[in-house]
């Protein structure tokens, strides 16, 4: 376990709001390796950004703070950190890139001159230098007539460009983490495919970990390695991405899994898991999957399941495993 | 499943490139336009603005060149030719004491100038600070601060200026702070909320995933974005400043005799309305230009700098 780079532990944000304590994230904890790519996968609500931005030490307090937990980054807990430490880890050795590319680059610089902040934050170089260094991140992230593109505006770029120039700020310091929350959600299909290939390169290349927050199991199918999926708050399965995406155990990553188009099927109408995202509150008892679970029984809404283990890394929050952990269970997955 | 594949080597081709012959970027090519520079190429578009320039202009040089233009001193009085009409000698006339008219509004748009400048950067920069702490620390900060805007806003403004003169006693140094004291929470309040809608940006986010100070970035992200609106305000501030200037100076609670100050040449001019009209025309026209031009300025900066009212 020596190569784990950053290790959540029990980690609870909870956002203090006028209707009470939400728990936002209750009780999550999973590990990214050095190099790995690592996603987390959940709908909307379900405490994903909310992990990442306590990572980054960025909720917004009040009304958000991370109550309990250890967040170990190379051995250290950050989530105790000084505001000064956090500083130097930030964009340094973490960095973050997100959802919308088209207002996360400030309209009154260039392009050349946020990259170069970025640098400067963190390096001692002088302005030349971070210019070229600047212009060599472009070049990295595949940006055509770099030279040129360093002195533009962000409103003379595409969304597939910009979310490029965000990659590269976030890069400027080589981080050992890159943490991309919903880094291709509002671009388009083509341009999705290139991120995600810009991406995996630098994964290669640099061998930085990358946490990959979504919601589309298609990114996760392309570049993760491992995956976390996400339910109200709570880790719901883990493993790697294979067995995630072919043998889902979690009814509800069943669920996520049954959502997706399939090429092969003619079937007109998508399946949805019945009902919502539960809101999430202090003090509920019972499985938060429960009401929208079909094979939900009295059990489900007395006592809160636990994390299990049922294999090498592999984990899932459900009764149904309980008796049999480690075997298959075949009334699970004829449905799957 | 052809189609995809391709794309696929299509974008691979594409990102693995480090362009190392990438077409060198030519003059033909679209130039890079900062915002600023956008926004002042509306600016010089727009006729009515550029007469608002043209006043102000007018009224700067009046001011500056004041003691060439003139044989006769601001304060020179020749009670002889007391109310005289417009003439070659006297411009435009002369008041209830023979002081030459036109040489008093010359001098006079110094006063007013200089009036509008240092009470509405004074105003600014108070405003601003105040607007950015409260807007960007929010919590109890903003609480306090915006309710002291609130307060000094439920003065009329001018009955606000008299109470301060009052306390400082009339002159037109005490009427110029009177003036900027009015005029903060005007410049607060809109800081404020301009950087409230900011600090939600993500780029501020950005900014702070990036490890920038709290300090750094109201200096490098939010004050930069915040002053289109300052810049517009003040413009239009400018203008009430030297109009509230000039009620006081009616009052006698601004600037003192005999000291050329507009509003005080209209409060002399009142009792000879029917003997020398000029005497209250000409000030009442300065002031009202002067107002005119900023105001002038001040929307077309709105129209130039706000991207929701360019078509």
């Amino acid at each position: 376990m020596s190569d784990v780079l950053l290790e959540l532990n029990n980690l609870h944000t909870h956002f203090f709001t006028d209707d009470g304590e939400i728990p936002a994230v209750d009780g999550v904890s999973f590990h990214v390796r050095k190099g790995e790519v690592v996603g987390i996968v959940g709908e909307s609500g379900c405490g994903k950004s909310v992990t990442s931005l306590s990572i980054m030490q960025l909720i917004p307090s009040p009304p958000g703070k991370i109550v309990d937990g250890e967040i170990n980054f190379k051995g250290e807990n950050i989530a105790k950190a000084s505001k000064k430490q956090m500083r130097k880890i930030r964009g340094n050795e973490i960095a973050m890139i997100f959802q919308e590319p088209m207002t996360s680059l400030n309209p009154l610089y260039s392009i050349g001159n946020q990259i170069g902040e970025a640098i400067l934050l963190h390096e001692k170089v002088n302005k030349k230098e971070a210019r070229q260094k600047s212009i060599n991140l472009l070049k990295l992230v595949g940006i055509p007539r770099a030279e040129a593109v360093v002195d533009e505006y962000p409103h003379q770029l595409s969304g597939g460009m910009r979310q490029r120039v965000m990659i590269a700020m976030a890069m400027a310091c080589d981080p050992e983490l890159l943490i991309a929350d919903e880094p291709t959600t509002a671009l388009d299909v083509t341009i999705q495919a290139q991120i995600l290939d810009l991406m995996r390169n630098l994964n290669k290349e640099k061998e930085t970990a990358i946490l990959l927050i979504t919601h589309d199991l298609g990114v996760v199918a392309e570049i993760c390695e491992r995956v976390v999926v996400m339910y109200a708050g709570k880790v719901v399965e883990e493993g790697t991405a294979k067995e995630i995406l072919k043998d889902p155990k979690h009814p509800y990553t069943q669920g996520l899994i049954r959502s997706l188009p399939k090429i092969h099927e003619k079937e007109q109408k998508l399946y949805s898991i019945p009902g919502t995202v539960p809101k999430p509150g202090k003090g509920k008892i019972g499985c938060r999957f429960a009401p929208r679970c079909e094979y939900a029984f009295d059990r489900c809404f007395q006592e809160d399941p636990k994390l299990l283990s049922i294999g090498n890394e592999r984990y899932t929050r459900c009764f149904l495993y309980e008796e049999n952990v480690g075997s298959e269970n075949d009334h699970a997955k004829s449905n799957s | 499943m052809v189609n995809v594949e391709n794309k696929k080597q299509f974008s691979n081709k594409k990102l693995t490139n480090p362009s190392p012959n990438s077409p060198k970027p030519n003059s033909e090519e679209v130039k890079a336009i900062s915002p600023w520079r956008d926004a002042m190429r509306q600016l010089r578009k727009n006729h009515f603005a550029l007469a608002g320039f043209v006043i102000i202009v007018f009224f700067i040089l009046l001011g500056l060149v004041a003691p060439l233009l003139t044989p006769f001193a601001f304060d020179e009085q020749d009670i002889i030719n007391r109310l005289q009409p417009p003439s070659a000698e006297h411009w435009l006339g002369t008041d209830h004491l023979g002081r030459d008219i036109f040489t008093r509004i010359a001098y006079g748009a110094r006063i007013s100038l200089q009036v509008g400048f240092f009470a509405v950067t004074g105003a600014l920069v108070v405003g601003s600070i105040l607007g950015i702490v409260a807007g960007y620390f929010g919590r109890w900060i903003d609480m306090l601060i915006s309710r002291i805007f609130d307060i000094l806003l439920a003065f009329p403004s001018i009955l606000l200026a008299i109470a301060v003169v009052a306390i400082l006693g009339a002159s037109l140094e005490n009427a110029l702070i009177a003036i900027a004291i009015i005029n903060i929470p005007i410049f607060g309040r809109l800081v404020r909320s301009k950087v409230i809608s900011l600090r939600e940006e993500e780029y501020i986010m950005a900014a702070k995933a990036q490890g920038m100070k709290n300090g750094r970035i109201i200096l490098h992200h939010i004050l930069p974005n915040s002053t289109a609106p300052i810049i517009v305000q003040a413009t239009l501030g400018f203008g009430t400043a030297i109009l509230e200037a000039a009620a006081l100076g009616f009052l006698g609670l601004g600037a003192q005799p005999p000291d050329p100050e507009w509003g005080k040449m209209l409060a002399d001019a009142r009792d000879f309305i029917q003997l020398a009209p000029w005497t209250l025309i000409v000030p009442g026209v300065a002031i009202m230009l002067v107002v005119l031009g900023f105001n002038l300025i001040g929307d077309g900066l709105r129209d130039a700098l706000d991207p929701k009212m360019k078509n």
